[in-house]
């Protein structure tokens, strides 16, 4: 295919609470993403950052944070923000900068140092911002807005505080297996329903942490690729960064309140299968082509409701995938063989890059302990605060 | 909280929460918005303020264990009580709204499908300020008809 782009390589600094700069972290992960693909930082024609807030600065940056650690250079910059798809942004800028002929080697890099415990708005005082109006108004934290899914999925198709923990347990599993997650201990279904509640019926093991961390993609042009030696490398066939449809009309994070479907009756298909829907049309493929998938596990209960989104099940039926181990590793279709959030935490800007690490070490084969048999086709699926959708195709 | 969102100085059964609709296209906006109408396919009429249905159905609900960050408005020194969290869907406007419980319900006492009305409340108080907002509580089963 024309538009395919190939993953020179990719890099993360492991995940945890480090209590250093996110531009250490930031630096650390591109430095192994280029030693992965075997060139030199000089090399790099664009960089692209995804955005995090830096202390004492009042804004958003991140590209020429990097580049000037590494060492200015000159390279084109770019600086993404899109919330939790900031990083699936800067992955989707450096391949339209390599489609069009900008640059023919593009790093991606995002990092963060996370706040403990839940996330917040700035401070002052914001009431034309949704986010901050919703713990102004509601004191409805990001949890607050998990459990409310989480209780509407027991209600309309009888899945159980059980079936969330065994999502939990599973993704426990795979991150004990990877050296970059945070988390690298094995759960029981009897750890998870022992924490503590957080947002009736999640308890504190169903919500995924904050940490720091940090992840970079090598990107460049088949042609690119080639000239280095890389004949069969990882390509990406599709992302998508679609927005909602009107009316919007399931609750969502940070919203007070759905659209009206008064004028516009709702589409049958939800944002979140929407973003997956973009990419398995750009890349034409379908969900029984992949070989496995990342997605976006802020709580467990809303992994199930991926699988539905993503098209693994129909809908209603992402409990059973878990009960059967269809999506454990060495299940039919391993979903968060990383680990996942749960595993890991949220570094917000990271998290879409290192979903697209996940995928192209599990596609060349070099997951390790986690690695999918023969994996051929992978997707990530993200979604980030205020309409920004994210979901990467990457095949081999 | 927020200036025009629910109803002032009326009483419990008056209570509502104020909305916009669209001239054009009667699509409902909650919280208001007066500036333009967000659905694509309408070139723009005139937002008018509309009170929204006083009741509707439990959409689904939740709670808060933890005590939440500013900018919500808590006194670390007292503990914490958990408030209940309600997404309530209203028919006539199609739309579903978020919002406290009224004190003291607890997530026991809710059932999605249920239904709810809004009633006054107060979000947080001071010495000088009550800062008042909207609760949801479950309408009361109608009482026994009476026969003669
Ligand atoms: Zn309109």
């Amino acid at each position: 295919m024309t538009g395919d782009v190939a993953v020179l390589g990719a890099g993360m600094h492991p995940w945890g609470k480090w209590g250093r700069s996110f531009v250490e972290y930031g630096t650390v992960a591109a430095r192994a993403a280029l030693a992965d693909a075997g060139i030199g930082w000089q090399e790099v024609q664009s960089v692209v950052g995804a955005d995090t807030v830096r202390g004492g600065y009042p804004g958003y940056v991140a590209g020429a944070t990097f580049a000037q650690a590494l060492g200015w250079q000159g390279a084109r910059v770019t600086s993404v923000y899109a919330a939790c798809a900031s990083g699936a942004q800067a992955v989707n800028t450096a391949r339209a900068q390599i489609l069009s002929g900008m640059a023919d080697v593009a790093l991606v890099v995002g990092a963060d140092a996370a706040p403990k415990g839940f996330f917040a708005p700035v401070g002052g005082d914001r009431p034309d911002d949704p986010d901050w109006l919703r713990f102004r108004v509601l004191g409805a934290t990001n949890p607050a807005y998990f459990g409310l899914y989480a209780r509407r999925r027991m209600a309309l198709y009888g899945d159980t505080v059980e079936d969330f923990g065994q999502v939990k347990v599973k993704n426990a599993a795979a991150g004990a297996l990877n050296p970059n997650a945070r988390y690298r201990r094995a759960v029981t279904a009897e750890d998870v329903a022992a924490s503590a509640v957080v947002a009736d019926p999640l308890r504190l093991l169903d919500i995924c942490a904050t940490s720091d961390g940090a992840a970079a993609l090598v990107l460049c042009s088949m042609e690119f690729a080639r000239r280095h030696g890389a004949a069969n490398p990882v390509r990406i066939r599709a992302v998508s960064t679609v927005t909602p449809t009107f009316p919007k009309a399931v609750l969502d994070l940070p919203d007070i309140a759905t659209d009206s479907t008064v004028a516009v009756a709702p589409s049958p298909d939800s944002f979140r299968a929407s973003i997956a829907g973009a990419a398995y049309e750009e890349a034409g493929v379908g969900p029984g082509d992949l070989s496995l998938a990342e997605v976006y596990d802020l709580s467990t209960a809303l992994e199930l409701e991926w699988y539905e989104d993503i098209g693994l099940c129909g809908t209603g039926e992402g409990a059973k995938l878990v009960q059967e181990g269809a999506t454990a590793l060495g299940g039919r279709i391993p979903v968060n063989a990383s680990g996942g959030l749960a595993s890991f935490g949220e570094a917000v800007p990271a998290q879409a890059i290192a979903q697209v690490c996940e995928l192209t070490w599990q596609l060349r084969g070099t997951a390790g302990e986690r690695q999918v048999p023969g994996a051929r086709v992978g997707l990530t699926a993200n979604q980030g605060l205020f309409g920004h959708g994210s979901s990467v195709i990457a095949v081999r | 909280m927020v200036a025009g969102w629910f109803t002032v100085d009326t009483d419990q059964e008056d209570f509502r929460l104020l909305g916009t609709r669209c001239s054009a296209c009667a699509s409902v906006f909650f919280p208001r918005q007066d500036a333009f109408c967000r659905n694509p396919a309408c070139q723009g009429g005139e937002p008018a303020e509309v009170p929204l249905s006083k009741r509707g159905r439990v959409w689904s609900y939740t709670d808060s264990r933890y005590r939440p960050p500013a900018p919500y408005m808590s006194d670390p020194a007292v503990a914490w009580v958990p408030y209940t969290l309600v997404a309530v869907e209203l028919a006539a406007e199609g739309i579903v709204v978020l919002g406290q419980a009224a004190p003291g319900l607890t997530t026991a006492d809710l059932v999605v499908g249920m239904e709810v009305e809004v009633v006054p409340g107060v979000l947080h108080e001071d010495a000088e300020t009550a800062w008042t907002t909207w609760h949801w509580q479950p309408v009361p089963a109608a009482p026994a008809e009476v026969r003669s």
